[in-house]
């Protein structure tokens, strides 16, 4: 099969990957060890798959490999610097936002993109963000409540 | 008690994997030479197949082995992961001649890339006798139906030729004689949809044979033992050879409470010798999986003038789909967990399970209880307003307390026979109060009614659940301290992303007096970890959590003991805190954790290790009041849930944060099951909404306020005073709902899920446009 190569940083690393025209990103993210981009649908309805490029919350699973190339992704691997976690995730652990886990990568990310763009969201204004992402375990209170608490955390940091 | 780790809102302890994106699940993981794995799955609901021929398949580039009924043992099994001997019928095969709905397994191909796979399922030719098919439960029985289960060798099953697979009748006192007593009988017809667990991430299995040839089954499970026992049964081969790993599971709600890939994906690797891996897609999990039993339930209550509830009886047809995994565990449920929250002298429940050629239900949170609570809580609602008294009221006054002893829990357990259920801590009151009180309940019952078409109004429900199975559930854990005062746990338990292995963590760290991160646990694995029947029936906390208090107790005296020559004194005289060993009011003469470990090890040449086994006779039951606003916009039929109040007595909660959690998420479950939730069928059993594009679960913005109470009690029975959670709040959202409902407009909905449609025709044939 025809391959091509796309040049790509994700999480500020540069990248040159072989894949066929029709990859998806999820799964060229996942074969590459991004093990944090979740499969769960497939089809753009769940946002386990949720991947930030150029900043953005992308549906992985709804995009080509070969639209990334040039572009820049950031996963959830990419939050952390070192052992220092991002102030959204340090939030989701001290509200107990994560029980299984699976939707977590891409609620956090989505959360990411929203403070990035909006440091004082309202509850209504984070829900909407998060919509996208489905979760079957919590009942989507302690994640509002972590992301809520996360943007007033880099707010008195700043 | 003062407790320093139990009680306290700490951090998962397998938190910041998850929140950091960790190869922590089933699929993170890249085995070099993996194929992919596909079931075919049949598109008819009833069929034979006449022939069926792989040879094109097998051509195909790529293709390393196609399985049909041919190549592999015929071993009659049940998919439901119970304990042996389990009470589920032995009807379903690995692969079988006969197709008995929409999506059974018709063969399997292992293939070097999925896109082979895909392409190869279609190179199979099968040739198809149609049979006639049942998929209205209401037909299941009559004369001249299909017969599903005309195989010779399945087993436990109640009536084959009537297509019934389980059939339960248990009466207390007489009804008949109860509601010649009454003042007031109700009797009413219920109807539930079919709810699908929706577990984000879809059942995945990966197998392989490792350097000992041993097959590895590394599956997303609730239940890694029942999996293996019945792996070794269909695959033939000793349970000394496998071994089942369950990694982190992306939720499970009951859905992985059965061997659904494991088997076929293991017959993969031990026919190609080489990893397989099979994955349901979305489409797949909705209607291959498993759901929630659809019912038709007959509720018939009566009270005396006085508000006193004499006589309850339920009368339920439930269909199990095309195979019967829990069928009369679950449907047993919704009599035994559901009549008992009334005192009533008399009840009767009766229940017919029967096969359709549908998707096949099973283990879905609540377990049978859902249903039965939608109807027993609208009827308890119509009685008090017969009567003319406050539904809050009328309930407390009916309810299950302190010191009752359940009697029909002992005439129906799992599958037998059950053990007598006696209430040692009882938080319902408290539930009733505080969710009253949170939702406003005296002013918004008797405040005047809004103008215009969007009607408020609010309804009550009170649900309970057990926690374990009385007598069957058991488990077993062992603890062993390393060298830096730590201990490493090794617990059968199945952390499903509840958070078990944070309560089991606290629960060891409490009783050993050391802090949670000095605890270090591995859980769900046969090699590693000692027997556990698995996460379900509320089970973990108590049960799993009882086995870890015991055997950090056990290790504890060995801690003690070696302290005690280290203190020169007796063992009796020292107590465990703060991650030392001290004299009893003499802090200041201690040892740490860490020189005992020191100590143990390398002087006396001591292992300080110790496991335990833990069962109960009891299944104490954790109680919920749950309490609706809703706005129902009497132009459209839409119902809006305003706030939802579940308050809940979980016992003692270990840990609080997660207990609400479960609240939290078992609410959201339960507010899709009551409005939005259902699998569609069309004419022919094809599923026609099996993607969260059309089957809709409940989103960050379509959540209603929601408030989690916990109304914490102490149980005698569990480990430091504490029951379960995870279950009993999904029951109460729907009733709550329904009643609020009729509070607001004054219809009577009886059927799930409550659709605007539905809503609009009770409103006009009710005169109320």
């Amino acid at each position: 099969m025809k391959k091509l190569t796309i040049r790509l940083t994700v999480n500020a690393e540069s990248k040159e990957w072989s894949i066929a025209p029709g990859d998806l990103l999820l799964d060229v993210l996942r074969r590459e060890g991004y093990f944090g981009v979740k499969r769960g649908c497939e089809k753009g309805e769940c946002g386990a798959c949720t991947v930030l490029v150029e900043g953005k919350p992308i549906n992985s699973c709804l995009m080509f490999a070969a639209q990334a190339d040039g572009r820049e992704v950031l996963t959830i691997e990419g939050l952390a610097h070192g052992d220092t976690l991002d102030p959204l995730q340090e939030a989701f652990l001290d509200h107990g936002a994560s029980q299984c886990g699976f939707c977590t990568p891409g609620m956090i990310l989505a959360a990411k993109a929203l403070l990035e763009k909006n440091p004082n969201p309202s509850e209504r204004e984070v829900r909407e963000a998060m919509t996208g992402n489905y979760c079957r375990c919590t009942g989507y209170v302690k994640p509002v409540e972590a992301v809520l608490a996360a943007a007033k955390a880099c707010r008195r940091a700043r | 008690m003062s407790t320093s780790v139990v009680g306290k809102n700490l951090r998962k302890v397998d938190g910041v994997k998850l929140v950091t994106g960790g190869a922590a699940f089933t699929d993170d993981i890249q085995l070099p030479g993996l194929l992919y794995g596909k079931i075919l799955p049949s598109p008819h609901a009833h069929a034979r197949i006449v022939r069926i021929d792989a040879t094109r398949a097998k051509a195909l580039a790529g293709v390393v082995a196609v399985l049909t009924y041919k190549d592999v043992p015929r071993v009659p099994h049940t998919t439901a992961g119970q304990a042996w001997p389990e009470p589920s019928p032995y009807d379903t095969y690995l692969l079988d001649s006969k197709v008995r709905f929409v999506g059974d397994r018709v063969a399997a191909v292992a293939a070097e890339t999925r896109a082979i796979a895909e392409k190869a399922l279609g190179l199979i030719e099968v040739e198809y006798d149609v049979l006639p098919a049942v998929l209205d439960m209401e037909q299941a029985m009559a004369a001249g139906a299909p017969v599903i289960h005309d195989e010779p060798d399945s087993t436990k099953i109640f009536d084959k030729r009537r297509n019934i697979a389980g059939y339960i009748l248990r009466e207390i006192g007489s009804v008949e004689e109860g509601f010649r007593e009454c003042d007031l009988v109700i009797e009413r017809e219920f109807r539930t949809g079919r709810q699908q667990h929706c577990a984000i991430e879809p059942h995945i299995s990966i197998a392989w044979l490792d350097a000992d040839a041993r097959l590895v089954i590394r599956t997303s499970t609730q239940v890694p033992y029942h999996t293996r026992r019945q792996c070794a049964m269909i695959l033939q081969i000793p349970v000394s050879r496998i071994r089942v790993v369950k990694p982190r599971i992306g939720g499970g709600f009951g859905g992985k409470q059965e061997m659904l890939l494991e088997d076929i994906t293991g017959a993969l690797a031990l026919a190609t010798r080489r990893p397989v891996k099979i994955e349901f897609t979305r489409a797949e999990e909705f209607y291959m999986s498993r759901t929630r039993h659809p019912q038709i339930l007959r509720m018939k209550m009566g009270a005396r003038r006085d508000g006193t509830i004499v006589a309850s009886q339920m009368t339920v047809l439930a269909t199990t789909g095309a195979y019967g995994s829990h069928a009369t565990t679950v449907q047993g449920n919704t009599g035994s967990k559901v009549l008992p929250m009334y005192r009533a002298e008399h009840m009767r429940f009766e229940c017919h399970v029967v096969y359709t050629n549908t998707p096949v239900a099973g283990a879905f949170r609540g377990y049978g209880c859902p249903q039965g609570f939608f109807a027993q809580e609208s009827v308890v609602d119509e009685l008090a307003h017969e009567l003319k008294m406050d539904p809050v009221e009328f309930r407390r006054r009916n309810a299950i307390r302190l010191g009752d002893i359940d009697r029909l829990s002992a005439q129906l357990g799992e599958g037998r026979e059950g053990l007598p259920r006696v209430v040692r801590s009882c938080g319902l009151y408290q539930c009733l109060d505080r969710g009253a009180a949170a939702i406003d309940w005296e002013r918004k019952r008797t405040a005047r009614p809004r103008p215009g078409h969007l009607k408020r109004g609010v309804g009550v429900s009170c649900t309970m659940q057990g926690s374990g199975i009385a007598g069957i559930d058991w488990a077993s854990a062992f603890l062993k301290m390393n060298e830096d005062g730590s201990f490493y746990l090794q617990a059968g338990a199945s952390d499903v992303g509840g958070g078990a292995d944070t309560v089991l963590s606290q629960i060891a760290a409490e009783t050993l007096g050391v802090t949670l991160d000095k605890i270090v646990i591995t859980s769900g694995d046969t090699d590693i970890t000692p027997f556990d029947v698995g996460a379900y029936a509320s089970s973990t906390t108590i049960i799993s959590g009882g086995a870890v208090r015991k055997a950090a107790e056990k290790v504890r005296q060995q801690v003690l003991q070696v302290a005690a020559r280290m203190l020169d004194t007796a063992p009796e005289n020292l107590t465990c805190g703060a991650n030392a060993v001290s004299i009893v009011g003499d802090r200041r003469k201690s040892v740490t954790m860490t020189d005992i470990a020191m100590q143990a090890m390398y002087k006396d040449k001591l292992q300080i290790m110790d496991g335990a086994s833990h069962y109960n006779t009891d299944s104490p039951p954790p109680f919920c009041a749950t309490f609706a606003e809703v706005e129902v916009d009497t132009e459209t039929g839409k119902v809006r849930v305003v706030h939802l109040v579940s308050a809940v007595d979980p016992g003692t909660a270990i840990n609080p944060m997660q207990a609400e959690g479960q609240v939290e998420g078992a609410v959201a479950q339960g507010l899709g099951y009551t409005l939005t939730e259902e699998l569609l069928l069309d004419e022919l059993g094809r599923p026609r909404n099996a993607s969260f594009l059309d089957y809709k679960i409940f989103a960050a913005k379509d959540m209603p306020k929601l408030t989690a109470i916990l109304a914490e009690t102490d149980e005698p029975l569990g480990p430091y005073g504490a029951k379960s959670i995870s279950e009993v709040p999904i029951n109460g959202p729907a009733p709550a709902i329904a009643n609020a409902i009729y509070h607001a407009v004054g219809i009577r909905i009886r059927k799930l899920p409550i659709r605007p449609e539905d809503v609009l025709r009770e409103l006009r044939a009710g005169g109320m446009l």
